[in-house]
C-alpha cells in the first residue's frame, strides 16, 4: 500500500471514530438527558469540523509545500458532507418527526435554519462533482472554480452556529476566526505579487 | 547502489515490509485512540450524583385537591440524573451537560438571604431558619425557553411566606432576586457571557401566587449545586430562566426592575416571559417542545398548563407586546 492510500486510510478510520462512540453511547443510553439534542448538535459540530479541515488544505499545502496533502482532500470534504447530511437528517427526524411541511416552514421562518440548509446545499454540487471523471468533464478550471462554494459553506455553517446560541458565542467566534484566516491565506496567495511560484502536483490547477 | 554493502547487511524484504507494518499499525492505533480521547474529553460522561440531606417535608393535603391547585401533576417525573445532568446555568458552565462537573463541591454553607426595599422589617434570613419553615412538595413542569421540559418534585415554601414576614409597604409592586456573585465560587463569572451577578424579577402578585415558591430541595433531599443550591426561585408557568438560582437577596421596589436575559437581549426574553406557544422566540418556535425523556414532541400548553391558576394575574394583557 502507498503511503498516500495509508494516510487515507488513517483519515478514514479516524473520521468515523465520532460517528462509531455516538452510536456506541446512545445503544448504552449514555447521551445525556437530551439525546435528540445531543446527536443533532455532535453531527453539526463535526460538519463544522470537517469543513475547516476541508479549506485547511490547500493553505496548509501551500505553507509547507506538502502537495500531496491535496490527494487526501476529497475524502475530507466527503466527511463534511457526510456528517452534513446526518445533522440534517437527524434534524429532520428528531426535530421535526419526519414532518416536511414543519421543516419547510421552519426554513422560511427561522433565518438561521434556512442558512443552515443553504450551507448544506451547496455541498451537494460538491459531492456529486468530487470524481476524477467530473473533475475532467468539467474542466479543472471550472471544477476549481465550482468548489470555492466550500468556503460559501463554510461560511454559512459559521453563521448558522452563530445565530442559535444564546450568548456564549467563544466556540462559533473560534470557527469564525479560523475560517476567515484560511480565506485569507487564500486571497493574500492568488493576489499578493511578490509570491513564488508554487510547484503543481499537475493534478490539480494552480489557483 | 554501492557494490560494496555486504548481501548479509541487507535488511531482507520480509523483515522490512513487518517493520513497516508494525510502524502503521502503530500509527493507525495511535490516532484512532487519540481520536477517541479527544471525543471523550469534548463529550465528558455524566456526574454521578452526590447524595444531598433529606428534607422533611409537610403533610400533602390530597392528591385530588393538590391537582386541582397546580402543586402537582400527573406526568411522569424526570428521573434526578437527567435534572441533575441538564442545566443551564452559566454562572458555571454555558454547556448544560458541563454544569454538573464545574458545580460539584460548590460551597452552600453558610448562607444568607436578604430581604430588603420596601418593607417594613428588613432581615437577613439564614439558610437553616428557611429550612425549618413548613417545606412542601411541589411537582412542577419546567419549560426552557430552549425548548425542553421535565417534570420536578421540588420541596420548597410558598415565596408569599417569606414576603409576609417582612410586610411589604403599599408602595412595593416588584420583587428583584439576585443571585450570588462570587467568581471563585462560579468560575464562569469570570467571564463575560451575561452581566453578573443574575438578576431576575416579578410583579408583587405573582410573587405571592401560591404557585410561586422558593425551593431548598428536589427528590426529598437538598437541592444539587447545579440546581441553583442552596436555595432558588421555582415559577412553574414562567420560562425557566425567570426561576433564578442561589439566590442571595429578594428585594421589594416600585418600579418593574432588570432582568439579565432581558439586559442581554430584550426582544428576545421579555420582562413576563410566560409560556405562551403562540409567542415564538424570534429565532425559534415555542409551539412545542421536546420532554426531556421522552421520543417525539409535545405541544406547549400556555401558562405551562396552569392556565387555570395563574391566568387571572394577566386579565386584560396583551400577552403578545407584554411577552
Amino acid at each position: 500500500m502507498s503511503n498516500i492510500r495509508f494516510a487515507k486510510l488513517v483519515i478514514f478510520v479516524n473520521a468515523f471514530v465520532p460517528l462509531v462512540l455516538l452510536l456506541w453511547d446512545v445503544y448504552h443510553h449514555n447521551v445525556g438527558a437530551n439525546p435528540q439534542e445531543f446527536a443533532i448538535r455532535t453531527t453539526g459540530m463535526l460538519t463544522l469540523i470537517f469543513l475547516t479541515l476541508t479549506v485547511a488544505i490547500t493553505p496548509l499545502r501551500k505553507t509547507f509545500g506538502a502537495n500531496s496533502l491535496v490527494k487526501l482532500r476529497r475524502m475530507v470534504g466527503l466527511f463534511a458532507f457526510f456528517y452534513g447530511f446526518l445533522h440534517l437528517t437527524t434534524y429532520i427526524w428528531l426535530d421535526r418527526l419526519f414532518n416536511f411541511a414543519s421543516v419547510v416552514q421552519d426554513v422560511a421562518r427561522r433565518p438561521f435554519i434556512l442558512v443552515g440548509m443553504t450551507a448544506f446545499l451547496l455541498m451537494v454540487p460538491l459531492a456529486i462533482t468530487s470524481t476524477n471523471k467530473m473533475v475532467k468533464r468539467l474542466g479543472g478550471k471550472r471544477w476549481a472554480l465550482l468548489h470555492r462554494l466550500v468556503y460559501a459553506s463554510a461560511i454559512g455553517g459559521v453563521i448558522h452556529f452563530w445565530m442559535l446560541v444564546k450568548s456564549d458565542t467563544r466556540i462559533p467566534l473560534t470557527f469564525a476566526f479560523i475560517v476567515g484566516l484560511l480565506l485569507a491565506h487564500r486571497v493574500f496567495v492568488k493576489y499578493a505579487p511578490t509570491m513564488p511560484a508554487q510547484t503543481n502536483s499537475g493534478l490539480f490547477p494552480k489557483d | 547502489m554501492s557494490e560494496k554493502i555486504k548481501s548479509s547487511e541487507i535488511t531482507d524484504k520480509q523483515t522490512y515490509l513487518n517493520r513497516r507494518l508494525f510502524m502503521r499499525a502503530a500509527v493507525m492505533a495511535g490516532t484512532a485512540t487519540a481520536s477517541t480521547l479527544l471525543y471523550r474529553r469534548l463529550n465528558p460522561p455524566a456526574v454521578k450524583q452526590v447524595e444531598g440531606e433529606k428534607l422533611s417535608e409537610s403533610a400533602p393535603v390530597s392528591k385530588e385537591d393538590a391537582i386541582k391547585q397546580g402543586f402537582t401533576v400527573e406526568d411522569a417525573k424526570t428521573p434526578l440524573q437527567s435534572i441533575a445532568n441538564y442545566n443551564n446555568f452559566y454562572e458555571f458552565d454555558t454547556s448544560k451537560s458541563g454544569v454538573a462537573r464545574a458545580a460539584k463541591g460548590f460551597i452552600t454553607r453558610p448562607w444568607a438571604v436578604s430581604v430588603e426595599g420596601l418593607v417594613n422589617k428588613p432581615r437577613v434570613f439564614d439558610l437553616d431558619e428557611l429550612l425549618k419553615l413548613q417545606l412542601q412538595e411541589r411537582v412542577y413542569r419546567l419549560r426552557c425557553v430552549e425548548g425542553w421540559s421535565m417534570v420536578i418534585p421540588w420541596i420548597g415554601f410558598p415565596l408569599k411566606t417569606l414576603l409576609d414576614k417582612v410586610e411589604p409597604t403599599s408602595k412595593a409592586r416588584y420583587v428583584a432576586f439576585q443571585t450570588l456573585l462570587d467568581p471563585k465560587r462560579m468560575p464562569n463569572q469570570a467571564t463575560g457571557v451575561l452581566d453578573w451577578p443574575y438578576v431576575e424579577g416579578l410583579r408583587l402578585d405573582e410573587a405571592m401566587h401560591p404557585l410561586t415558591i422558593m425551593a431548598t430541595g428536589l427528590y426529598g433531599e437538598t437541592l444539587p449545586p447545579q440546581d441553583g443550591a442552596p436555595i432558588r426561585l421555582v415559577v412553574p408557568w414562567k420560562y425557566g430562566f425567570k426561576s433564578i438560582k442561589s439566590v442571595v437577596k429578594i428585594s421589594l421596589v416600585s418600579d418593574e426592575p432588570p432582568t439579565t436575559w432581558n439586559i442581554q437581549a430584550a426582544e428576545e426574553y421579555g420582562f413576563y416571559s410566560n409560556v405562551n406557544p403562540n409567542v415564538p422566540h424570534p429565532r425559534w418556535s415555542q409551539a412545542t417542545e421536546q420532554r426531556i425523556g421522552e421520543y417525539g414532541k409535545r405541544k406547549t400548553l400556555l401558562f405551562n398548563g396552569y392556565g387555570e391558576q395563574v391566568a387571572d394575574l394577566y386579565k386584560g394583557m396583551d400577552l403578545v407586546r407584554d411577552f
